[in-house]
């Protein structure tokens, strides 16, 4: 089953480059790995392949609290990414197919339990990603490319560096041989791992590749690499990173903490001062990085903290379906006024209330309100921040680092409510008088995503007893 | 009775969710639904009054954390709920009559439920991070109802800032739950203990109080957080009602109230959070002076009755400091009745003057609108604490508050908020309703229909015997030493509050009796010491200017010249294997790739 999920979008994927009905063939595909990822998780089984046997290396795969998480938030935008955007004329094969590539790289990595293929996976579902961004994008579609591939293959090698120089001591790429290496390699590792994971997760100062990246991509690309791809970093921070070297973490903590304000604090006041909505929402994905960077912190601090494993995944998801949301709802709102400069936009609410309901919502989520899911991440973080608190003794590293990045609240919904309050109300404009409201065919994706940040808000223990 | 409460709080989010999904398109059900479904909740508060009961659903379990949904009902939660659906309910049926033309009267009304079922929580809540919950799902409805008109530039900037104001206020809020939480171990009200806090350092423990009072800052509209809420008169004037004057922005009194009882923080161990109190209750104490300043120099009937608002909840606010929640609840509780009842009053008048809310272009509405001029007068009867009117008790109790903690200063000050009140309120009496007409409005102004009078009268009886209710409604007056009298003991605060009521009619009587325009002009007072210049200076100076910079510093150092450099550098490189391969630049990136695929081998193999 776990077999199926990867193989089904890829040969889908191959179906569709030889000529088999692109969209139709990519929707069937989504929707049978929804449905065999609702099984995997209810009844999970472990598999392993061995293919390169001498080297020690098996594709095999598996399911645990975490990566079952992943994985249904994988399937659920890779779903809604399919709906979303507008494919242009001609170019069926390549938008629909790459789409299916980076899910089968994406759900592939979660589901490894090899540090091999878990890798691999994610390379194979990057390439995708800047050919996407290459051919199809928007704007300096070029120079966005290029930064984004620079920046992730320089990662990419700095964790491979990490990873190796890891497993060199572990003898074993599997998951389950992962324990801590010997106390004097560990600040190496972590180094590179913090560096090569980060980069990934565009954690600060190696975060200018994102939100022109995003801007440029097409819809579907931006949805999954900001949904999905992106977690990629974190989820092995956490799978791999606490595991073998939480001496090193617990070492750089003091830089962890400040490069994830430099992202809440230092990103937050760039997303500011965006005036592309594009833009605006690229950098605040960027952002809201920093918060998991502070379960990880909270984790780094002490690898018993209970609460900031839980948090970190959980917001993880939470963010994922909500700047998915996010990038669709914004690809409509291009369609129906042809703009998405801020000043340009006003009062379309008037003319489309059911776009700007939804936008609304998303963008509620996405400043943490409560009953949304990410509100339950967020306050898991902040708790985990002050989980490990002795009153007695002051604050910590963590406890400060907690307290700044909350002003982060603050200036996300100074952001978001601007931009909402600069689009959707006031007097009617130019670009907004006969804007079209939200196409039924538009709604599918949203509301999916929608309903998802609701129901997990609203009970985000249903996500949460996964991980017990 | 364990379920009961649960309908209290769900039913409104019912009524909420099906006019959403279900009656978008048909005003008359949704306005019907929307008002049953309160009338209900009115009928079950009723029942519930002084009963205790408790119920509880997991929500975050993991780990060391257990967060929950859950209602704790007690003497406090059970008196708040009648001031929240009775109220409530009174504003549902005025808005039937004030709404009745609106376009987008479906929305209006799901905003309410939305409130009313967000309020409920707050009032209902067991635990800190389901006050926290609620607490901001009220600021949402807040939004929504304040920029209703959203198509007007003014009422969107003013839900924009009502809503960010009070985000400011929930950072120290949050600040303040989690470290309560690292001190305490629990959430849950009915689990702390002052015991906690005793070994740590007292600049600790008030800072933990004092954050958390960051949020009642926001919320309540104190000093510095004031300026949003005499803007969010920009939503209809019901809502003012009951969202702006009497329920929620007296949340940050209750949620006080609720964790000082919680906690059991007493005059007698007030010394173990430090001088928290004092910062609170000058907080409340300067808040309602310069609010009432303000106030005089108002020309707008729902500004002033806006900043009169901020002014009584500065009391409130002040009792909280003194270490008497309950004189700041009891205040809590007659304000909510006399205010809901001004501002439906204000309401009804500018329904019938055509939305005209300049007083001075009003006048001679007493002949005219003879009902609501009536309960008008008794609503500022109550306010300026005419003797035996609900306002002149709770009052009283809070300058005995005062004098019981032996803060002359706070008492004096108390005394000339007292006359101020009195003086602008009837300034706007004599310049509103007595007199000639002073525009076309005014003079074609006649009584609101039966629907809206209805409410200001059930609100006028409120403004006389809600003290007489409290005994069973609120019952935590009766364990506190103000015992209601029909005549109140001849003592300083008596004669004093005397004193300021008849200074302050006198003083409104000579300068504003048969006026046509303003005697007075105090441009410091009329332009609200120019706070919200001063914030828009700040914002736009610092804030967005520092945004600006952060940003410039983004693009051209981090992103321009390190980065730049290496992908330009890269493109080099990439250029140069585009001369052997032929093929599209990304290609270096399959070369980078292969090269990392032969190091595994190779370091698996060979390492």
């Amino acid at each position: 089953m776990l077999f199926a999920l990867i193989i089904i979008p890829l040969l889908a994927a191959v179906a569709i480059l030889f000529g088999s009905p692109a969209r139709l063939t990519a929707l069937g595909a989504s929707l049978t790995n929804i449905l065999l990822a609702a099984a995997a998780v209810a009844f999970p089984v472990d598999v392993s392949l061995p293919i390169l046997t001498d080297l020690g290396i098996h594709i095999s795969l598996g399911l645990e609290g975490m990566n079952s998480i992943m994985l249904i938030l994988s399937v659920i935008v890779t779903l809604t990414a399919i709906y979303s955007g507008n494919c242009p004329e001609g170019r069926e094969k390549l938008w629909f197919s790459s789409i299916l590539f980076i899910s089968t790289g994406a759900i592939g990595a979660f589901l490894s339990t090899d540090i091999f293929f878990f890798y691999a996976f994610h390379e194979l579902a990057l390439i995708p990603t800047f050919l996407m961004i290459g051919i199809l994008g928007r704007g300096d579609r070029k120079e966005a490319a290029w930064k984004i591939t620079i920046y992730l293959a320089l990662g990419s090698i700095v964790l491979l560096a990490g990873l190796l120089l890891a497993t060199a001591h572990l003898d074993s790429f599997a998951f389950s041989d992962l324990k801590a290496i010997p106390a004097e390699h560990q600040n190496h590792v972590a180094l590179l791992l913090i560096i090569g994971f980060g980069t990934l997760v565009s954690l600060f100062p190696f975060h200018s590749w994102a939100a022109p990246a995003y801007a440029s991509a097409p819809v579907p690309v931006a949805m999954l690499h900001a949904g999905v791809l992106k977690k990629f970093g974190l989820y092995g921070l956490l799978r791999i990173g606490m595991v073998v070297a939480p001496e090193g973490m617990a070492y750089w903590l003091p830089w962890i903490c400040v490069l994830l304000l430099g992202n809440i604090i230092w990103v937050g006041l760039v997303t500011l001062n965006q005036k592309r909505l594009d833009l605006m929402l690229g950098n605040s994905s960027v952002m809201h990085m920093g918060y998991i960077f502070l379960a990880i912190a909270a984790l780094s601090a002490n690898p018993d903290n209970s609460i900031a494993q839980p948090g970190a995944i959980l917001l993880m998801f939470a963010h994922g379906i909500s700047i998915a949301l996010l990038f669709s709802l914004t690809s409509v709102i291009e369609r129906k006024t042809g703009t998405l400069e801020i000043a340009r936009l006003g009062g379309l609410a008037k003319t489309a209330p059911a776009l700007a309901f939804l936008f609304g919502l998303a963008g509620m989520a996405s400043i943490g309100l409560p009953g949304l899911a990410n509100f339950a991440g967020e306050v898991m973080v902040f708790f985990a921040g002050f989980a490990d608190w002795s009153p007695a003794d002051g604050m910590g590293w963590v406890q400060v680092t907690t307290i700044i990045a909350l002003w982060g609240v603050v200036l996300s919904a100074v952001y978001m409510l601007r931009a909402f309050r600069n689009t959707f109300q006031g007097p009617l404009v130019t670009s907004t008088q006969y804007a079209k409201d939200i196409h039924l065919d538009e709604k599918v994706p949203a509301y999916i995503l929608a309903g998802t940040l609701l129901i997990i808000g609203i009970y985000p223990n249903l996500l949460l007893n996964l991980l017990k | 009775m364990e379920t009961l409460p649960w309908f209290l709080l769900l039913l409104p989010l019912a009524s909420a969710v099906i006019i959403q999904l279900a009656l978008k398109y048909s005003a008359t059900a949704s306005s019907m639904l929307s008002t049953l479904s309160v009338v209900v909740t009115f009928i079950i508060s009723c029942f519930l009054i002084g009963s205790t009961a408790e119920g509880y659903q997991p929500w975050i379990s993991i780990g060391g954390l257990d967060l929950g949904i859950g209602y704790k009902l007690d003497q406090l939660a059970t008196g708040m709920m009648i001031v929240v659906t009775g109220i409530g309910m009174l504003v549902h049926l005025f808005s039937l009559g004030y709404m009745k033309d609106d376009k987008a009267k479906a929305r209006y009304f799901a905003g309410l439920s939305l409130f009313m079922f967000s309020m409920t929580g707050i009032v209902l809540a067991s635990n800190f991070i389901m006050m926290f919950i609620f607490w901001e799902l009220v600021g949402l409805s807040s939004y929504l109802l304040i920029g209703h008109w959203y198509q007007k530039n003014s009422a969107a900037d003013a839900a924009k800032k009502a809503f960010l104001t009070n985000r400011i206020g929930d950072f120290g809020m949050m600040i303040g739950i989690l470290m309560l939480w690292g001190v305490m171990g629990t959430v849950v009200f009915a689990d702390m203990n002052v015991g906690h806090f005793s070994g740590l350092c007292t600049c600790l423990t008030g800072a933990i109080i004092l954050l958390i009072f960051c949020g009642a800052v926001g919320k309540s509209a104190q000093l510095p957080l004031h300026v949003w809420l005499p803007d969010a008169m920009e939503g209809p004037t019901p809502v003012s009602a009951l969202i702006h004057a009497a329920t929620m922005v007296a949340a940050g009194v209750y949620m006080m109230a609720r964790v000082f009882l919680s906690l059991g923080i007493t005059p007698e161990n007030m010394e173990i959070i430090g001088n928290a109190p004092d910062v609170i209750a000058w907080v409340g104490g300067i808040t309602s002076l310069v609010a009432a300043l303000m106030a005089t120099q108002q020309d707008d009937i729902k500004k002033i009755l806006a900043y009169s608002t901020l002014s009584q909840l500065g009391y409130m606010v002040m009792a909280v400091g003194l270490i008497a929640p309950e004189a700041g609840m009891f205040h809590l509780y007659t304000h909510a009745w006399f205010k809901g009842l001004l501002f439906l009053g204000s309401g009804a008048v500018i329904f019938s003057c055509h939305h005209e809310q300049n007083i001075w272009k009003m006048g001679g509405l007493f002949k005219k609108m003879p009902i609501t001029s009536i309960t008008f007068l008794i609503g500022t009867a109550a306010l300026t604490a005419v003797p035996f009117t609900s306002g002149f008790y709770s009052k009283e109790g809070i300058l005995h508050a005062a004098e019981h903690a032996h803060n002359q200063p706070l008492f004096w000050l108390a005394v000339c908020v007292a006359a101020l009140t009195t003086f602008y309120m009837f300034r706007l009496f004599f310049v509103a309703f007595l007199g000639q007409a002073r525009d076309h409005g005014a003079e074609k102004a006649k009584e609101v229909p039966l629907i809206m009078w209805l409410p200001l009268a059930a609100l006028a009886v409120m403004a006389f015997v809600s003290p007489w209710l409290s005994q069973s409604i609120l019952p935590i007056a009766q364990s506190w030493d103000l015992n209601l009298h029909v005549m109140p003991p001849m003592n300083t605060a008596f004669f004093a509050s005397i004193g300021a009521f008849t200074v302050g009619i006198a003083a409104a009587f000579v300068l504003y009796f048969g006026k046509d325009k303003d005697p007075v002009n105090i441009p410091l007072f009329r332009n609200k010491f120019y706070c919200d210049e001063f914030y828009a200076r700040l914002i736009k100076y610092f804030q967005d200017a520092l945004a600006a910079i952060i940003h410039f510093f983004d693009e051209f150092l981090i992103a321009g010249m390190i980065v730049g450099g290496l992908s330009r550098s890269a493109t080099g490189i990439g250029n140069m294997f585009r001369r052997y391969a032929q093929s599209g630049n990304l290609n270096s990136y399959s070369f980078l790739m292969a090269a990392g695929v032969l190091l595994v081998i190779y370091f698996t193999v060979f390492y």
